[in-house]
């Protein structure tokens, strides 16, 4: 029996390069790599590395994508006035900013918000035409499309913030920034602007879907890795036939919380729950600003924000006072 | 003990220290508001020894001698000091000295053979700072209270505090074609290392009057403009302040609901005071030392030395821990001599 009580993978399965499933006949497209074996990434995953299949999808989505990531890396280059070691010290830093607000939907010239537009056009196009490509690969294989579903969700979280709310808020500058440290603090003023995110129930419920995932992520590998011993990495037979692996992972969390998801079951779980963290946290911006202006005060509204006893003397706005400064 | 146990272990103490985000201990938790809103203050003992150190009140002198005759029937061309006697100004003086002069410089920093010449423009910022800190501790107690201000809060010693601003030209590109900052996006000290608009204070403090208040204040959408890039400038102001304060956000708001009046600290009040106070300064008092000061003192785009939070805080939530210098020093409460800072005070 294998063992899998280890941190990394102990089994390697070395056979003959598997090139895959014929293509569709007639076909411009040829696996582009026949592909080798890698003894390191056999630690983390499959040994065999490759075949590749490119296809028209892929060598436009990644044609997008390279036009969309050299605009943003030229425009960040030239912000530090073209020097590659000022690029790499305060690469945290730069960004490829969106137009002002007050540009509205209009279209900005190149330098004050154009070079944004043409990388979040480049980008989303390269994002999509990758969708379409999981699709059709998933297709080709003859299997479902839960991956290219699944990764609909986030690209729906993406357009939302980089294009949907910004077209309904009237303004393209509304969008987030192309950066690290700027997208970050684009978060942190969004939810400030809008009287704090974290009262918005559907931030509530993508935060839920987030740790959940995690948290059936841990469960679910902990599980199959503790019942390899026993073969329970063989999911796919245990779910019309459990045997003692099946047997004995499902009456452990019976026996620790009463309830067991079956081997089919539990990848329904993490499936929606990973799709569902997006999915409403797309829905959550999109209300924000369009629907709901600040989030603290609609809980307060609704009975959602708790009160809390008042322990300091009260204070009064000071602008409110006659003859206040302004 | 295994070696997997002991590899476990070590993986264990790695992950807590990068946990506590690599602040290595003592730290201590200060709790002012009510329990679970994170109203702390976090402060780190041997950060608060070097602040300690770097904010010791000089010794003040014995005071002057009361009574005498009045300063103007000796010293000639007094325009601020001339309610004093001769003791409280000479006094004053020597404080002065101490507190603003160089090393290896004394009188002659200010005051050429004529003492009464105002051939030296250190001499006419003194006397315009002088106007200034009388202003400020008579007109501005709803910041500086009775604690006041003297010289020393914001000079340590030092000709120029060191911690003032100027206006930044606008950022410099070998074209215009591509690479716009947007005024941000750099490293900047002034507002604290993060990328959040780096001139808060030319924006905020430079003595117009600019609205800082960005968050909606109706649940619904009624109309309110402010965007998020907006929202990210007050940001920038705010951790100027924190920086300057040595403070965290919940020192002064609930950050709950950042704008509500009524979850916020007294000191939030404080605060708001404060930046009106700093625009009076810059406008009435720093702005105009335009003409006086030569071209080295002046910032890049020849404007004078202007002041922020962190001129007088210097890293402290009061300046010098809120002892009073002032007390030492009645000469400097005031009164306000001349008309032109009085109409100041009401108009900002």
């Amino acid at each position: 029996m294998s063992e899998y009580q280890n941190f990394f993978n102990r089994v390697q399965v070395r056979s003959p390069i598997y090139v895959g499933t014929p293509l569709p006949r007639g076909g411009v497209w040829k696996r582009s790599f026949r592909g080798g074996f890698s003894y390191w990434l056999g630690w983390i995953g499959d040994a065999q590395i490759g075949p590749l299949y490119l296809g028209t999808l892929g060598v436009a989505s990644l044609f997008c994508g390279f036009i969309a990531f050299e605009i943003i890396g030229l425009n960040m280059l030239a912000s530090v006035n073209w020097s590659p070691i000022q690029l790499i010290r305060q690469l945290p830093w730069l960004a490829l900013e969106p137009p002002a607000p007050s540009n509205g939907l209009h279209l900005p010239p190149l330098n004050q918000g154009g070079w944004w537009l043409l990388a979040g056009l480049f980008l989303t196009t390269s994002v999509l035409l990758w969708w379409a490509r999981m699709y059709r690969r998933a297709r080709a294989l003859g299997m479902g499309t839960h991956v290219a579903w699944a990764f609909a969700s986030a690209i729906w979280l993406m357009l939302v913030l980089g294009i949907i709310r910004p077209v309904l808020m009237g303004t393209f500058g509304e969008a987030v920034p192309f950066g690290i440290f700027p997208h970050l603090d684009w978060v942190a003023a969004f939810s400030i602007r809008y009287g704090n995110l974290f009262y918005c129930p559907f931030h509530m419920l993508s935060i839920a879907f987030l740790y959940g995932s995690a948290l059936l992520f841990a469960m679910h590998g902990g599980t199959i890795l503790a019942v390899g011993r026993y073969g329970g990495d063989r999911e796919l037979e245990q779910i019309v036939d459990r045997g003692t692996a099946g047997e004995r992972a499902a009456l452990f969390w019976r026996w620790t919380m009463g309830f067991n998801a079956t081997v089919e079951s539990i990848h329904r779980w993490a499936w929606w729950f990973a799709v569902l963290c997006p999915l409403v946290g797309g829905i959550g911006i999109l209300l924000t600003g369009t629907v709901v202006d600040n989030w603290y005060l609609w809980a307060v509204k609704h009975g959602v924000a708790p009160s809390y006893p008042q322990v300091f003397p009260t204070v009064i706005d000071p602008a409110t006072l006659p003859g206040a400064p302004q | 003990m295994n070696s997997r146990a002991l590899g476990v272990l070590a993986c264990v103490g790695v992950m807590s220290i990068l946990v506590s985000a690599c602040e290595p201990p003592p730290t201590k938790v200060l709790q002012h508001g009510y329990r679970g809103t994170g109203m702390d203050e976090i402060y780190n003992s041997r950060a608060l020894d070097k602040l300690a150190a770097s904010n010791a009140v000089p010794v003040a002198p014995p005071a002057a001698v009361e009574g005498g005759p009045p300063a103007t029937s000796v010293f000639k061309n007094l325009q601020v000091l001339d309610d004093l006697s001769v003791a409280q100004v000479s006094r004053l003086m020597v404080s002065m000295t101490a507190w603003v002069a160089p090393p290896g410089q004394s009188c002659n920093y200010c005051h050429v053979a004529d003492l009464a010449a105002d051939d030296n423009y250190h001499k006419v910022v003194a006397r315009s700072m002088l106007r200034m800190v009388r202003h400020l501790n008579s007109g501005w107690k709803n910041h500086v209270g009775t604690t006041g201000v003297t010289c020393y809060t914001c000079h340590r010693g030092m000709d120029v505090p060191a911690y003032v601003w100027y206006r930044q030209p606008p950022q410099t590109q070998t074209a215009e074609f591509a690479g716009d900052r947007d005024g941000q996006n750099a490293p900047a000290a002034a507002v604290g290392l993060t990328s959040l608009p780096n001139d808060p204070f030319s924006e905020y403090l430079d003595g117009q009057a600019t609205n800082i208040r960005v968050v909606a204040t109706e649940a619904l959408p009624g109309g309110d403009p402010t965007s998020t890039k907006q929202t990210e400038h007050t940001y920038a102001l705010m951790i100027h302040m924190s920086t300057a304060l040595g403070v965290n956000c919940t020192y002064c708001h609930n950050s709950r609901s950042f704008t509500s009046w009524d979850s916020s600290t007294p000191q939030r009040a404080t605060a708001w005071y404060g930046i009106r106070m700093v625009r009076d300064l810059n406008a009435h008092y720093l702005e105009p030392l335009t003409p006086t000061l030569p071209p080295d003192r002046k910032g890049p785009l020849g404007d004078p030395a202007k002041v922020n939070c962190q001129t007088c805080h210097q890293g402290v939530y009061k300046p010098l821990f809120g002892v009073s210098m002032l007390k030492d020093y009645p000469e400097l409460a005031g009164p306000v001599t001349t008309a032109a800072t009085t109409s100041a005070a009401t108009t900002n």
